[in-house]
């Protein structure tokens, strides 16, 4: 009974598979930040910031990201703020109530292809480019599935419907994708020269949004291995005060 | 047995108001049955679970938005940019889930024992309503942050009062302050969810009230006769509390640092949008089971009165469980069957993940079917044909049996 009771536990405790019944299996790759002590993996980082910004930046937003924020993978504050400079943001109003543009500061955030979701639709064959801040933690399969996206693009199958101005893609649901395939080899000349393959890119980009969908993973498993330590220590102690304390009333 | 603080100054204040002798009677010298097991342990572990939620909660709030076009961004405010947010929303997000945890183990510990029966039936009452006032504010907190299945979740909920015959459309517009799950409904949920902990916490003292009346049921599930049989709450219970509390802790923080969105729904980190249906809405896995029973029965009126129902009934448990013997330990078919219930929740709770189609439309249904069959026709039957094992004299008797010579020693 005790086994039974267990397993019921597991049943209602382990996280059901909720609405991944959708779409093919994403094969896993393994990434730097997985696992207790995983760490992002900083250089990757700037790389995928790279591919971002020369590539997936046409379409795709970033809104949950600031330039100051580029300071945590790695970049230097004189790099970021040189960054933010080669934007041009509407600031205002002035003191005569008119808007102007300056160049882009640390507190900006980064810049948006698109001024409206209708324009972001007209421009992209009526798709909407989601913004990407969370994709890695909106989809299943995280990081993963945006690797596998991103290399998954191949020629349809003999006899698939492939809808007008769509996209055959092995990893997509349904396999039909309005983005056309953003990688070619090449495509982006990494700075660390690292040569620049679509698998490479999209390893790199994958990372990228990774930190971007949470910024703060470091600190929490720096800190969790902390807390976890103490509490291991502190739940002992209390074990053994009630041993101590109970060893008189038996 | 008055209580006369040693302080000069507590001693004033004692005069006066004697708030020392009554933490004294209720928590340092309040008799609690001696035998009492692990599972009692999840009754203290409730009201800390109930206080960090609170504690949390309340900061939560204080960067929270509770406006439809500010929600979800509010919310990555939190994680991103207000100092150590992130771990405050990660302990209220699986503090919600650790509390249900705790809660339905207290409540199937009730179950095993027989800590409803006479005279605790207004005790057993008063846990209940905790348990719906719980699942509303749990339901309430997970439209916050206005995700899909946020947004989801609110219009299919709130949708189930338009199956009230005449007045349901009317109630339901009520509900939500428009015509669709919008703005007002965020912003009256954001307020009831700030409001309801604290009702929590009111009838968590009433129910502590009425415990302390007849006090803590006990594994052997007789009454305690005199000073033999019980021990002073502090130090032992106190310090019981604490050896599990450390490993509630262990659990809680493995998942909010090492697995903190294994309980979300991936689709939740996408914003709410009102035009596009998710393929699965499912809400939280503690109210899977509730959520099978709700599917299990085709026509929507009835679902949704099995689905109260189902907790509704156990308000009539003191008298469908008709064995005058308390714990299960002495009832030798109960014992047995008690764990049949304990899997058709599993069972239900599984079925409450997946879609309603093919094995688990027959499956939910005679999980369903036997949930009431269990509550309402095999507790009245067992106990009128169950041949309870004879009881021990007190509960001293088989504590000191175990040491043998040592009942020479009083």
């Amino acid at each position: 009974m005790k086994r039974l009771m267990l397993a019921a536990a597991l049943a209602i405790l382990v996280p059901t598979a909720a609405g991944a019944a959708e779409g093919p299996a994403i094969p896993a790759h393994g990434w730097p930040s997985d696992g207790l002590f995983g760490r992002f993996d900083k250089t990757a980082l700037q790389r995928g910031f790279q591919v971002y910004e020369q590539v997936c930046s046409a379409c795709h937003s970033l809104k949950y990201i600031y330039f100051r924020n580029l300071t945590e993978i790695g970049l230097s504050t004189d790099q970021a703020k040189a960054i933010a400079a080669e934007d041009e943001v509407e600031d205002g109003p002035d003191d005569q109530g008119e808007m102007f543009t300056r160049p882009g500061k640390l507190s900006d955030p980064l810049p948006r292809p698109f001024p409206n979701p209708q324009a972001a639709r007209a421009a992209n064959n009526g798709a909407l480019p989601p913004d990407l801040s969370l994709i890695t933690v909106a989809r299943e399969g995280g990081a993963d599935y945006v690797y596998a996206l991103l290399t998954g693009f191949e020629e349809p199958p003999e006899g698939f419907a492939l809808g007008d101005g769509m996209n055959y893609n092995r990893y997509f649901p349904g396999h039909q994708i309005a983005m056309p395939p953003p990688l070619f080899p090449d495509a982006v000349t990494y700075t660390d020269g690292t040569p620049a393959t679509v698998e490479q890119m999209a390893a790199d980009v994958a990372q990228f949004l990774n930190w971007t969908a949470e910024p703060r993973l470091e600190d929490r498993k720096r800190i969790g291995i902390k807390t976890f330590l103490f509490l291991l220590v502190l739940a002992g102690l209390f074990f053994a005060c009630k041993r101590k304390v109970w060893a008189k009333a038996h | 047995m008055s209580y006369t603080p040693g302080n000069p100054v507590t001693r004033w204040i004692e005069y006066r108001l004697p708030i020392f002798g009554f933490v004294h009677h209720q928590l340092v010298d309040y008799p609690t049955p001696r035998n009492l097991n692990y599972w009692w342990n999840f009754g203290s572990l409730a009201g800390i679970a109930l206080v960090i939620q609170i504690a949390t909660g309340v900061v939560l709030a204080m960067h929270y938005s509770a406006d439809s076009n500010l929600a979800f961004d509010s919310i990555q405010q939190i994680m991103r940019n207000v100092n150590y947010g992130w771990l405050l929303r990660y302990i209220h997000l699986n503090g919600s889930s650790m509390f249900f945890a705790v809660v339905y183990i207290h409540i199937f510990r009730g179950l095993y024992y027989g800590s409803y029966k006479t005279p605790r039936e207004l005790l057993w009452w008063l846990g209940l309503i905790i348990l719906l006032l719980m699942m509303a504010t749990a339901f309430m907190g997970y439209v916050l942050p206005w995700g899909q299945l946020s947004y989801w979740a609110a219009t299919v909920i709130t949708n189930l009062f338009t199956a009230i015959p005449l007045v349901g459309d009317a109630i339901t517009q009520w509900l939500w302050g428009g015509f669709v799950v919008g703005d007002p409904t965020l912003k009256r949920f954001f307020s009831l969810h700030y409001l309801l902990p604290f009702v929590i916490v009111g009838v968590v003292f009433v129910h502590l009230w009425a415990l302390h009346v007849h006090k803590s049921n006990n594994p052997l599930g007789i009454d305690t006769k005199g000073p033999k049989d019980t021990l002073p709450f502090h130090p032992y219970y106190t310090v019981k509390d604490l050896a599990g509390l450390g490993v509630f802790l262990l659990i809680f923080a493995a998942i909010v640092f090492f697995a903190p969105e294994a309980l979300v729904a991936t689709i939740n980190n996408e914003p709410a949008n009102p035009l596009l249906t998710p393929p699965h809405i499912v809400p939280e896995w503690y109210f899977l089971a509730f959520y099978a029973i709700l599917r299990a029965i085709p026509n929507k009126l009835l679902g949704v009165m099995a689905m109260f129902g189902s907790i509704l009934i156990l308000f009539a448990l003191p008298w469908l469980d008709t064995s005058p013997v308390r714990s299960a330990k002495f009832r030798p078919i109960y014992k047995q069957v008690f764990w049949l219930l304990v899997i058709d929740a599993a069972v239900l709770t599984w079925v409450g993940a997946n879609p309603p189609m093919g094995k688990f439309v027959l499956i939910g249904r005679l999980a369903t079917a036997y949930y009431f069959l269990h509550l309402v026709v095999l507790m009245p039957l067992i106990g009128w044909f169950e041949r309870p094992r004879p009881l021990p004299e007190s509960i001293t008797t088989p504590v000191l049996k175990e040491g043998a010579a040592a009942g020479g020693a009083s």
